[in-house]
């Protein structure tokens, strides 16, 4: 009897853990997914097209980065209730906000444009025009936050974020050889030795990893969500859960690519989806399905980070608990952003390589900056008070960021002066 | 025009809200902020050298 009334007991109290986290989760599951963005799932495929395996271990050293990055942002938000566009502003005057929100919105804008480029050519696999894409895509995302309620919306973004896990089945109709993904995968090595194209492929890696618009989405969204300080750990386990997650679903990449096409140059994941077609048109059907979902939930979460910031700091109301007569601005924002962005793609002969590339340059002037401020404004008793970083936390948020910093400017030099470090 | 003026009252308005940054301006916090500067700025005229050479070579 003793034994089944503590068997009720614990049950009772992990079904109570349980719920309570199903409330708290959202901000970083989505963010976390939403990382494997078009751009993502292209690096991903290119790394295990190009290197098998061998940079699965490489992979799962980015769960401890993305989460301790993202984990700060927790923080911050359920700490001061404010984005972390109007945190920049609030802590370091006007001078850098405005340089955070318009570089920001440039790179934000910038991304948007290569998210629409892997939507359409995703679904021109199926057969869709261009057009019919993007003006479905709108609407979609129209749709999934004008309801009114931050919860529909998450709860929606999490269901894409269930899509983007179609990349696991798709790497077991491959059939790759376990022993040779363990072997190859989780034991650290430089496949071919250590040069310049291996260090290009392990910066793109990183620089797919931590993305400026995280740092202001996740931000944001932790206030959206009205989370507070009590919920931080909860907030902690949901970004560690979705740092894993995006891992996870970038080795199943490198497995199916690394299985089936193995040193063929992959430019982007389209152009896998269609390969993949001819060897096995399921797993190419899913790598397509995959990369329209990550597209997908990337555009959706960086529209919401620029128009949230946007929000902050001209005191319009920015909260999808708002309606759109509430908020106009703060919808108008989303729309805009989305509309040229998507308007872009659809122009004849646009410079979409060349938009592709400048955004990972210009990325790299924002990055530094806003994971500098990041620091900074944990270390600020004034603002945080007890949740202000520790000795240990600053030494590894500290030595991430520092490595973020080094290796993200040496991917925007390889970018804009391709051969550099060949 | 009228918007045009209420978005640059606006701007003004948000330029002297922020006008004095709240955190405290410690060594380390003005070190880092210089420094980030120094980075900003070389980035930048790598930058421009960058697209100088593309723009050159054609």
């Amino acid at each position: 009897m003793n034994f089944f009334a503590r068997l009720y007991y614990w049950l009772r109290k992990a079904w109570k853990a349980v719920a309570l986290y199903l409330v708290i989760a959202g901000p970083g599951l989505v963010v976390m997914v939403a990382d494997n963005d078009a751009g993502g799932i292209t690096t991903y495929a290119a790394t295990g097209a190009k290197y098998g395996y061998h940079l699965i271990w490489f992979l799962l050293l980015l769960i401890p980065v993305a989460y301790y990055v993202q984990e700060m942002t927790v923080r911050l938000g359920a700490v001061t209730k404010r984005g972390h566009a109007e945190a920049i502003f609030d802590g370091f005057g006007a001078f850098w906000g405005w340089f955070s929100l318009l570089d920001l919105m440039i790179v934000d804008w910038l991304t948007l444009v290569t998210e629409f480029v892997g939507m359409t050519a995703a679904l021109a696999i199926f057969g869709m025009p261009p057009w019919a894409t993007v003006i479905a895509v709108i609407v979609l995302m129209m749709v999934i936050v004008l309801n009114g309620r931050y919860w529909t919306f998450e709860k929606l973004a999490l269901l894409f974020c269930a899509l983007n896990l179609v990349y696991i089945p798709g790497a077991f109709l491959v059939h790759p050889s376990m022993k040779a993904v363990l072997h190859d995968g989780l034991i650290p090595n430089f496949a071919g030795g250590f040069n310049g194209q291996l260090f290009f492929f392990l910066m793109a890696n990183i620089g797919t990893t931590i993305a400026p618009w995280m740092l202001f989405f996740q931000q944001s969204a932790v206030v959206d969500k009205g989370m507070q300080e009590k919920d931080i750990p909860w907030g902690r386990f949901d970004t560690l859960l979705g740092s894993i997650i995006t891992v996870v679903v970038a080795i199943f990449i490198v497995v199916v690519t690394g299985t089936v096409l193995p040193g063929v140059d992959i430019t982007s994941a389209a152009q896998a989806s269609q390969q993949l077609m001819g060897t096995n048109r399921w797993v190419g059907t899913f790598l397509a399905i995959g990369l329209f979902d990550a597209g997908l939930l990337g555009a959706i979460c960086i529209s919401l980070a620029s128009s949230w910031a946007f929000g902050e700091i001209f005191g319009w109301a920015h909260s999808l608990n708002t309606k759109i007569r509430e908020a106009p601005w703060f919808y108008a924002t989303y729309l805009l952003m989305l509309a040229t962005a998507g308007a872009i793609v659809l122009i004849p002969k646009a410079p979409l390589v060349l938009i592709t590339l400048f955004v990972q340059v210009v990325a790299v002037t924002l990055l530094p900056a806003a994971l500098v401020f990041l620091i900074l404004l944990l270390n600020d008793e004034a603002t945080m008070g007890e949740r202000r970083n520790t000795l240990v936390q600053n030494l590894i948020g500290g030595g991430i960021v520092v490595s973020i910093i080094i290796l993200s400017t040496l991917y925007g030099i390889t970018v804009l002066f391709p051969g550099y470090f060949q | 025009m009228n918007k045009m003026h209420a978005l640059l009252t606006k701007i003004r308005e948000i330029n002297t809200r922020y006008r004095t940054p709240r955190i405290e301006m410690s060594s380390a916090v003005r070190g880092s902020l210089l420094v980030l500067r120094l980075y900003l700025i070389g980035l930048v005229l790598l930058m421009v050298y960058g697209f100088v050479l593309i723009v050159t070579k054609g």
